[in-house]
């Protein structure tokens, strides 16, 4: 479909080549396995494709068609256009990674503006040029932690307020090490403070959430003192728009800021792709994985940039390497920077205090509701968990039937919660869209 | 290429000075030039820490290239270079001086024996060069 | 050039995109949770459009020329696959969803899994890992597991041939595994003698590329998966060069028990200066119950008058998960679409003009360049970039004179174990006339190297930066802006 040549091109190819037919550059592939017939679909021209995807995409319910209030770890944001517009640029998206800089400064600079965009939202000396995802930034929080101590500390502690499938992909990721993992089966409502016993001069990390998987906002100050107290890192995996609003993880004494970088202009687009946020302090750069881009000048004394401390990463350091990450998600990376200068400094703000403002009147107005109540008096960002009279599941397809894409079951990942529905309030949920939710919300209690 | 005489090497490009139960460790000449530019250095053991030979004590990195440098013997750490990690271009322009980067307390002394002399590590140099 | 930062073009005041006001009454902020400080840029929205457009301009791109990457296949990406990932139907789902309303995505993703079941020939696919190098770390944590399930805890070893990317041994040792690097014999395959002598029950595999980094398909893939087998180990396939291999081998028929597929080299998905990858792998059926949860599947069957529902099932001894949600999944429909529009014979023609023009490519410059294995190659060869007679010239120089004539140069300095190594990917992309001026290119920079070598030692010259000054990158470390400029500027 994509291959120019004409029949005359492909004859003179093959005769200076100096063989008679295609065929015959083929005959190092064993014999008995040489040209199978695959059997899939026949070709379709370019119209028969879009109708035919066309079909498929009508078939699912978007969250334009519902009133969304899932969250959980990927949210319903508003996307300016110009976002898309610069993403849809061949010049970016069409490029390879930076590896020739003289042919790829646009690429590089976008990079380095992403490093010093990510590294003032969260308060940190230096960002990577990003993860694949925010649960992926978790696990390589783990391996520098374990690697900035040459092994020497086993402990992990994971608060059991972490996203559940950033904790998976984080034990999936260790399932060849010798990490010891603990604090996921503590109690849920107790607050930082509860893993304070954990820590001691065995433990490499500890892992915390801001806003925490349920929504809530701790002030982790005396926990990083604690940590640091042990000798040992505190890593923050973030949800990046609260940062417009609330105190950064910097400030706080993290050493390393992970997070979810898709509410920062990247569609939802069923679970991907997204981006990994991953931040550190300036003393840990060098054990930090991914790509980084660095300032420097060239031979005709111009200011540029250009990959850096690339004899960390796997191409060079081979099985010593501590990732085997090579690529970045880098288009999402880029996407998230038109975001953010776009908005600005101003624009992030006020769509994080509408968010703010959004979710905690939808949460004033559910808790006025019969059989409804917050599940955490704590402060929460746009994210809350209620407790509902009756099984999430339920509510979320009588919410269904009224075209509302209902919150999250956290049944589904904590036993005995079947009746806790993790709510998520953007600036795109009007004050009717509330206000239809906690009207039907009532239908359920009173059936 | 300079390869003093009075220095030990291991076929890994390290060398060992030796001042009574003392060694002192670096890089050759050799392996700075292959390695170019330094850029890093990290020490990776501490005063104190008990080491085998062959255990790691320091990483470089260039622009291009890491590389790990091996004890040539076993012992005690009784010294790091803590100014190199300031300056890793000393590794290039002094290796066999300024460049040291620790000092062991040898355990065995014996092992010493194993190590090469300056004339077979020309040799080997030149077989790897070549 | 010298394009200002975006921290250098902020002006206090200025403001792009808006909202609008909020239209619910005010919530008090937690004052000691509150945000101090905020230093983000200020700037208009013509000052952001301007600003990364004047930095497009500054990039090589595949919609300009050829760009040939040995191992990365820089092919061009149809413009429709932006179009149908973008629809509306895919680009507004969000992954946590209830499956009912989610079933064209689940459709499709089930589509893909079998699709990429059939080109490879493997009985299951897990579509999440989100690039090749997580793929990989997927399959050797699938080879792990299988082990162990079988109580051989001693296989931690895995054999790896020197032509090998990075990330095979860097997979190998994040899982755990001890990492044995094998020779390639003199043909350039994996050197069997050395294979046999590792063939023990400590073994845990091989990670085979074929066609491997030299872009030589191994001839000794079918002895080697049978030694490996023999032995009890599980062989893994890199299936980065899988682009030289559709409608032409399944890797599965060859011995292959688990691989990763790379949707965006192979499958025409957008390398997007980096990323997103995607990096779906394919196992025999006897690792099927190991893959990463969950695997899309029909839950229930459908009949006459009901269509299937689709769903999500966890494979009993499944490693568990590798990403978050469901992988990349934009990089799905992308794949799909290409798949769609090329049908069987299409990826056939495609593996099939890869080679060609590689081989076509390789006549045209082995008078030029010395060729260090002369094979029939398949998607890709192996230069060496240097000549006895002009010593000072080295493969890096060729790669800048490139530029020069308005070419994104070769990979250089791999495969590791060819000397100043360039390596040529075409990809079947590439017309007669590209491939045609690529190669007369190349022959007027082997004869600037012996007549005018300085020209190859200062190129390039007429790019919007020349060389740079690497070590002054790696030693002064400036990796941001910094915030004291931005507070500066809004100061």
């Amino acid at each position: 479909m994509f291959v120019p040549h004409t029949v005359d091109d492909r004859e003179a190819m093959l005769q200076a080549i100096g063989v008679k037919r295609l065929e015959d550059l083929f005959q190092d592939v064993p014999a008995q396995h040489r040209f199978p017939q695959l059997d899939l679909p026949p070709a379709l021209t370019e119209m028969e494709a879009l109708q035919e995807l066309r079909e498929i995409a009508s078939v699912n319910e978007t969250t334009q068609d519902l009133v969304c209030f899932l969250g959980a770890g990927a949210y319903n944001h508003y996307v300016p256009a110009a976002v898309d517009s610069i993403l849809r640029r061949g010049e970016f998206y069409t490029a390879y990674t930076p590896y020739q800089p003289e042919v790829s400064q646009g690429t590089l600079q976008a990079i380095f503006d992403y490093q010093s965009l990510i590294a003032a939202l969260t308060g940190m000396d230096v960002s990577n040029a990003s993860h694949y995802d925010g649960a992926t930034a978790v696990a390589e929080a783990v391996s520098m932690a374990y690697a900035n101590f040459r092994g020497k500390r086993a402990k992990v502690v994971l608060s059991p307020a972490l996203h559940p499938q950033y904790r998976q992909v984080v034990h999936t990721y260790n399932l060849g090490t010798p990490i010891q993992f603990v604090g996921e089966d503590l109690d849920l409502q107790a607050g930082p403070e509860a893993l304070l016993p954990y820590i001691d001069n065995n433990t490499a990390l500890v892992i915390v959430q801001y806003p925490d998987f349920f929504g809530r906002i701790y002030d982790y100050t005396k926990l990083a003192e604690a940590v640091h107290a042990a000798g040992a890192l505190l890593s923050v995996a973030v949800n990046p728009l609260a940062l417009a609003i609330f105190a950064p993880p910097g400030q706080f004494g993290a050493d390393i800021v992970t997070g979810e970088g898709q509410p920062l202009g990247i569609p939802l687009s069923y679970g991907g792709p997204y981006l990994g946020i991953f931040a550190t302090k300036q003393e840990y750069v060098r054990k930090m994985a991914g790509r980084l881009v660095g300032e420097t000048v060239d031979n005709r004394g111009q200011r540029a940039y250009v990959l850096t401390l690339t004899a960390r990463e796997q191409h060079i350091r081979r099985e010593k390497a501590t990732s085997n990450i090579c690529t970045n998600q880098g288009l999402m990376a880029l996407a998230s920077t038109v975001y953010m200068s776009l908005l600005g400094k101003e624009g992030l703000r006020e769509v994080a205090e509408l968010n703010y403002h959004k979710a905690h009147y939808a949460a004033q107005q559910i808790t006025a509701l019969p059989g409804y109540s917050l599940w955490s008096n704590a402060p929460f960002f746009n994210e809350f968990a209620v407790r509902c009279p009756k099984p999430v599941s339920e509510i979320n397809a009588h919410l269904l039937d009224h075209d509302i894409l209902g919150g999250y079951e956290l049944g589904q990942d904590y036993p005995g919660m079947e009746n806790v529905m993790l709510v998520a309030v953007t600036e795109m949920n009007s004050r009717e869209d509330i206000d239809l939710l906690v009207d039907v919300l009532s239908e359920v209690s009173h059936d | 290429m300079n390869i003093p005489s009075d220095l030990k090497y291991t076929p890994n490009d390290e060398w060992i000075r030796v001042e009574g139960n003392t060694g002192v460790v670096g890089i050759t000449d050799f392996a700075q030039d292959q390695l170019s530019d330094i850029v890093y250095v990290e020490i990776v053991v501490s005063v104190g820490d008990m080491v085998k030979k062959g255990d790691a004590c320091a990483t470089l990195e260039s622009v291009k290239a890491a590389a790990d440098v091996y004890m040539p013997v076993s012992g005690k750490i009784i010294a790091i270079n803590e100014a190199l990690p300031d300056t890793p271009e000393v590794v290039n322009s002094d290796p066999y001086g300024n460049a040291w980067m620790v000092k062991v307390e040898m355990s065995d002394p014996g092992e010493l024996n194993d190590l090469l002399d300056a004339a077979a590590y020309e040799k080997h140099v030149q077989e790897k060069s070549g | 050039m010298t394009e200002p930062l975006l921290c250098e073009l902020s002006v206090p005041g200025r403001r792009g995109v808006r909202f609008p006001q909020p239209d619910v009454p005010l919530a008090e902020l937690p004052k000691e949770l509150a945000r101090q400080h905020f230093p983000m840029p200020e700037l208009s929205e013509v000052d952001v459009v301007r600003h990364f457009t004047r930095l497009s301009k500054l990039n090589y791109c595949i919609d300009e020329g050829m760009y040939p990457l040995g191992s990365c296949t820089m092919k061009y990406n149809p413009k429709i696959n932006e179009e149908t990932a973008r629809l509306p139907g895919f680009a507004n789902l969000h992954p946590l969803q209830p499956i009912e309303t989610v079933q064209g995505a689940l459709i499709l993703m089930y589509e893909l899994q079998e699709m990429l079941k059939e080109i490879g020939g493997f009985a299951g696919v897990t579509l999440q890992p989100a690039a090749g190098a997580q793929g990989e770390l997927t399959g050797v944590l699938i080879i792990r597991a299988y082990h162990k399930s079988r109580g051989d805890l001693q296989r931690t070893k895995v054999l790896i041939p020197d032509s090998a990317h990075g990330t095979n041994p860097a997979t190998s040792a994040m899982s755990g595994m001890q990492v044995v690097e094998i020779p390639s014999d003199a043909r350039g395959n994996v050197d069997l003698n050395a294979l046999r002598q590792h063939c023990d029950n400590t073994l845990a595999g091989l990670m085979l590329t074929n066609p491997n980094t030299l872009g030589l398909f191994d001839e000794n893939v079918l002895e080697a998966a049978r030694l490996v087998h023999e032995a009890g180990g599980l062989v893994y396939g890199d299936g980065a060069n899988l682009n030289a291999l559709m409608g032409i081998v399944r890797p599965g028929e060859l011995g292959i028990d688990v691989m990763h597929f790379n949707l965006h080299k192979t499958f025409s998905t957008p390398h997007g200066g980096g990323g997103p990858g995607s990096g779906p792998v394919g196992v025999a059926a006897h690792l099927v119950d190991f893959l990463p949860a969950p695997i899309v599947d029909i839950i229930e069957e459908g009949d006459e008058e009901t269509a299937p529902l689709y769903g999500f099932v966890t494979p009993p001894k499944t490693i568990g998960r590798v990403k978050s949600f469901l992988g990349q999944f934009g990089m799905m429909v992308r794949a799909y679409t290409y798949i769609r529009m090329n049908g069987p014979d299409g990826l056939r023609a495609v593996s099939e003009a890869a080679v060609l023009n590689a081989n076509y490519l390789l006549s045209k410059l082995r008078d030029y360049y010395h060729l260090p294995y002369d094979r029939i190659c398949m998607h890709e060869f192996v230069l060496e970039g240097v000549w006895p007679d002009a010593p000072e010239v080295h493969a890096l120089d060729i790669a800048k004179r490139m530029m020069d004539y308005g070419l994104h140069p070769p990979t250089n300095y791999f495969p590791l174990i060819v000397h100043e190594a360039l390596m040529i990917e075409p990809t079947e992309t590439e017309s007669k006339q590209s491939l045609d001026n690529f190669a007369d290119v190349m022959i007027k920079i082997a004869e600037e190297a012996h007549t005018q070598p300085e020209l190859l030692k200062s190129a390039p010259h007429i790019t919007p930066v020349g060389r740079l000054d690497e070590v002054k990158a790696a030693k002064e470390l400036v990796l941001c802006c910094g915030v004291g400029a931005l507070e500066a500027e809004a100061a």
